[in-house]
């Protein structure tokens, strides 16, 4: 067999005696030699993220997880912004959270989630790179024995300006290294920006063409044996009993594991062996008392919260009870989203190998500490005993991020088998069964009018589940779930774009035994439809053109109103469309970037959905590659338009009931749309990019549904409706 | 046991011949390339050429693919140079996280390879491939650029 352990070999950490000629890692304060250990708060120690080798090769680090966003290139575009290197001599890699962890965390999160790979580090990588540019230059003048202030580089060049004599980064590197670094370097002033804000090509397309690229499904390790897992498909269940003895004698089975109390693993020579004799195990389950709920009284419970007396408030002025009681006119409408599975091409897996004294990790996460704590609580060992290796991954979209199961399972098999690796890799089916879902959730709109149609009033009830009760209790803020309230807030990254004169939103918490996650977009996207549908719906009720409507409550909101108007204004809106076409809008506020979609779709038969063109606007404050978010903004509707559409984990027996693609289906080829982006960045802030747009391609599409059908859906996925997309 | 010939070269494997070809790929031949994505030929991961046709190898027993021409993503390029696909797909960056690009490159290249100027019709009822990112319209530039070449 090849072994294959990704770059490992091609690692360039310096830790240790082996810094001579190895390269070098500027600045790098490890607890050897004088100049040590930073203070104690752990504040990050910048020059961590730049290595230079002697040939001009900068390796840029990058503690974020790659899952295809593009954060990857992004975050190395901060870096060699500053750092004034040679692009085409960039390459990056993923330091480990072992080493994060004896170094104080000088990489700062590894998280990737929430559309926040730039956003909250793009001031300390940046500073990463200027703070190694600084170093640079000063040991170059220090050779010339002339004042730094007197060099200049460019392209990983340092010239001594007066004389004009050159050298290079790689030269200088090492002296370099010595140096204490500055202490707050300053930035480039974006006007001054020369890589940020370029379309450069990703740095990691050749490896994914060829097959090289090695995700964790591909990872081999000498003497490695390969397992599959079945959890007990009702959540909350346990294993009562298994036969192990009617597949230990079948080809290549090794072991037979209990994991947890509530798995069973068989670990073989292949994969394939294991699943096999997987399938052929009798399994006895204990599934004890959630076994008799179904999405029917899921429904019921969010139904009575609906009309609850109790509630979260999450965003409240005026007094919208009374406007609605004194209305002209009242509108009311019940809406509701589904569970969904995130379903990311590669199922979940994960490479663990366990002697008593040190248990060892490789695996696609989105969360290399998350992951790294997940392997110490497995393992039972010391964080100096633990280490993980990331991998980039087959697609995230947040069921790798605060969940690592995947990874405890994996340990937890490997620790029954001590020093031999196991690969844990997951069926698709068991990937639909143990998803960690989109929460479910039902909204009640009342909106009042008055006698000339103004909005007067407007009450958003939501009843659902609560993401942060399952993953982080202790954020919630006296029981309440801030998170519900994305794309409703009355300001903050998630703020709504309506002046409402009387708003209450609020929440009636109703928590179900299917685990929810963070699914591409969380919340925001069935606040999006709840109230751009619903604002559709009263605009309608008044008489009055959707866009108008809008904008006539959009005056103190001109960021939102600037996207808005952009996509309105593309798209054509307000002049005839091609003949059989509908217009619908969208937009939102989300993970700080300002969104907003119009549709065009026509539909036939009156269940035949064909979306023609999707106009898209995005103000993520500064764009760092346009031709990445572009591609973003696409994907994101591809997932978000899967999901409208087709997308739903239904519960029987208090398990879910989709296993496959078969009957959770995705959107291919034939049905996308073409899609228009318009990148309006206005500069001041730094928004997401990954899972902004997401949002408003579903509310648009549904907008333009009731345009050409003059019939309003108001639950997901349209399917359930007897509606394709074509 | 199981005699295949994979990217030119024949080779013995040790499997139960009612082993998907996938599965002998990836674990006897140890070419990592062809993905598993559903095991049940909805999603396209695991897409490589038999004979030059496009097969979803998660599906198909090796016993199948005995005596014929397997090629995997690979034995795509010859020779060190990209295919006309793979050089596309490279100018219009099409992969995000990459997963399913091995699978919808190969079925890319056996639909120019019968059909050299697919129209987007074509594209529609040939391609099927899932891409969970949603790369679908890097892919279509991709796939009439490729066709141009
Ligand atoms: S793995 Fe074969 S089609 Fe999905
Ligand atoms: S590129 Fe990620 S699934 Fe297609």
């Amino acid at each position: 067999m090849i072994t294959k352990t990704p770059n490992l070999n091609r690692r360039s950490f310096v830790i240790g005696s082996a810094t001579v000629g190895a390269g070098l890692a500027l600045g790098l304060k490890i607890p050897f030699g004088a100049s040590v250990v930073r203070a104690q708060d752990g504040s990050p120690e910048v020059t961590a993220w730049v290595v230079i080798r002697p040939d001009d090769t900068v390796v840029i680090r990058i503690a974020r997880s790659e899952m295809g966003q593009g954060t990857l290139t992004g975050l190395a575009q901060l870096v060699a912004e500053e750092l004034e290197c040679d692009w085409s001599k960039v390459k990056t890699e993923y330091p480990t959270p072992g080493q994060s962890v004896k170094r104080k965390r000088v990489w700062g999160d590894f998280s990737t989630g929430g559309s926040r790979g730039i956003r909250d580090s793009h001031q300390y990588v940046r500073e990463g790179g200027a703070t190694a540019r600084i170093m640079l230059i000063q040991a170059a003048a220090n050779t010339w024995n002339v004042p730094a202030s007197e060099c200049s580089a460019v392209n990983s060049v340092i010239t001594h300006r007066p004389s004009g004599r050159k050298t290079t980064y790689g030269k200088v590197a090492e002296a370099a290294a010595k140096l204490t670094p500055p202490e707050k370097p300053a930035l480039k002033d974006p006007t001054e920006w020369k890589l940020i804000g370029k379309s450069v090509k990703r740095l990691d397309t050749m490896d994914k063409l060829s097959g090289a690229q090695v995700y964790g499904t591909d990872l081999k390790l000498p003497g490695m044996l390969n397992a599959t897992i079945k959890d007990c498909p009702v959540f909350g269940g346990k294993v009562k009993s298994y036969e192990a003895a009617k597949v230990t004698g079948m080809p290549g089975v090794r072991h037979v594991v209990k994991v947890g109390d509530s798995a069973v693993a068989v670990v073989a020579d292949t994969w394939w062996q294991a699943k096999t004799a997987l399938d052929a195990l009798p399994i006895v389950w204990d599934e004890g008392p959630n076994a008799t709920v179904s999405s029917a009284t899921i429904a019921e419970m969010l139904k009575e919260g609906l009309s609850a007396e109790q509630a979260f408030v999450g965003n409240q002025n005026g007094d919208a009870k009374a406007a609605i009681a004194s209305a002209a006119k009242k509108i009311e409408a019940v809406y509701a989203y589904p569970f969904q599975n995130h379903a990311p091409m590669e199922p979940m897996n994960a490479t663990a190998k366990y002697t008593p004294d040190r248990c060892e990790v490789w695996g696609p996460t989105q969360n290399g500490e998350a992951a790294f704590a997940a392997t110490m609580a497995a393992s039972g060992l010391p964080a100096d005993k633990c280490e993980v290796y990331k991998v980039h991954l087959g697609g995230g979209f947040g069921r790798r991020v605060a969940y690592q199961d995947y990874i405890t399972q994996a340990v937890l098999i490997a620790k029954q088998i001590p020093g031999t690796p196991v690969k844990l890799l997951w069926t698709r089916e068991e990937d639909m069964l143990h998803g960690r879902y989109h929460p479910v959730m039902q909204c009640k709109l009342v909106g009042a009018l008055d006698g000339s149609n103004n909005l007067t009033g407007l009450h958003m009830r939501l009843s659902g589940q609560s993401i942060l009760s399952a993953v982080r209790p202790e954020a919630l803020q006296q029981g309440k779930d801030p998170l519900v309230f994305q794309g409703l807030n009355p300001g903050g990254d998630f703020a709504i774009g309506y002046s409402v004169p009387n708003l209450l939103i609020d929440h009636a918490m109703r928590n179900t035994h299917v685990p929810p996650g963070f699914w591409r977009g969380v919340n925001i996207n069935q606040n999006a439809i709840f109230l751009e549908c619903f604002m559709d719906e009263m605009a309608h009720a008044a008489g009055q053109d959707p866009l108008e409507f809008r904008r006539k409550l959009m005056s103190k909101h001109p960021k939102h109103l600037a996207v808005l108007n952009a996509v309105a204004d593309r798209a054509g809106w307000g002049k005839p469309a091609p003949r059989g076409v509908y217009r619908g809008l969208a937009q939102m506020m989300s993970f700080a970037s300002y969104v907003a979609a119009c549709a065009e779709i026509s539909v036939s038969s009156g269940d035949k959905v064909k979306i023609h063109r999707i106009v898209a606007a995005t103000d993520p404050g500064y764009a760092v590659n346009p031709g990445q978010i572009e591609r973003q903004v696409a994907g994101s509707f591809v997932y978000g338009l899967s999901a409208l559409f087709m997308e739903e984990c239904t519960v029987k027996d208090g398990h879910i009931e989709q296993t496959n693609f078969n009957v959770y289906d995705s959107m291919r080829i034939a049905q996308m749309p073409k899609v228009e982006t318009i990148i309006m960045p206005s500069g001041g802030f730094w928004g997401g990019v990954g899972e902004p747009t997401i949002c408003v391609a579903a509310p648009a599409v549904l907008n333009a549904f009731f345009a050409a059908t003059g019939k309003r859906l108001r639950t997901v996925p349209l399917k359930n409706h007897g509606i394709t997309l074509v | 046991m199981a005699r295949l010939t994979i990217n030119g070269k024949t080779l013995e494997v040790n499997v139960n011949p009612s082993t998907p070809l996938l599965w002998a790929i990836r674990e006897q031949v140890g070419l990592t390339g062809t993905k598993y994505g559903c095991g049940i030929a909805q999603c396209g991961a695991c897409t490589v050429h038999l004979d030059g046709a496009a097969v979803r190898s998660c599906v198909m027993p090796v016993a199948a693919a005995e005596g014929k021409r397997i090629t995997t993503i690979e034995g795509l390029a010859s020779g060190g140079v990209l295919h006309k696909v793979q050089k596309a797909w490279l100018d219009k960056e099409v992969p995000q996280c990459g997963y399913c690009q091995s699978g919808m490159i190969m079925a890319v290249a056996a639909l120019l390879k019968d059909t050299p100027k697919p129209s987007d019709a074509e594209i529609d009822a040939r391609i099927t491939n899932i891409c969970r990112c949603g790369t679908f319209q890097q892919v279509r530039e991709a796939i009439h650029a490729a066709a141009k070449a």
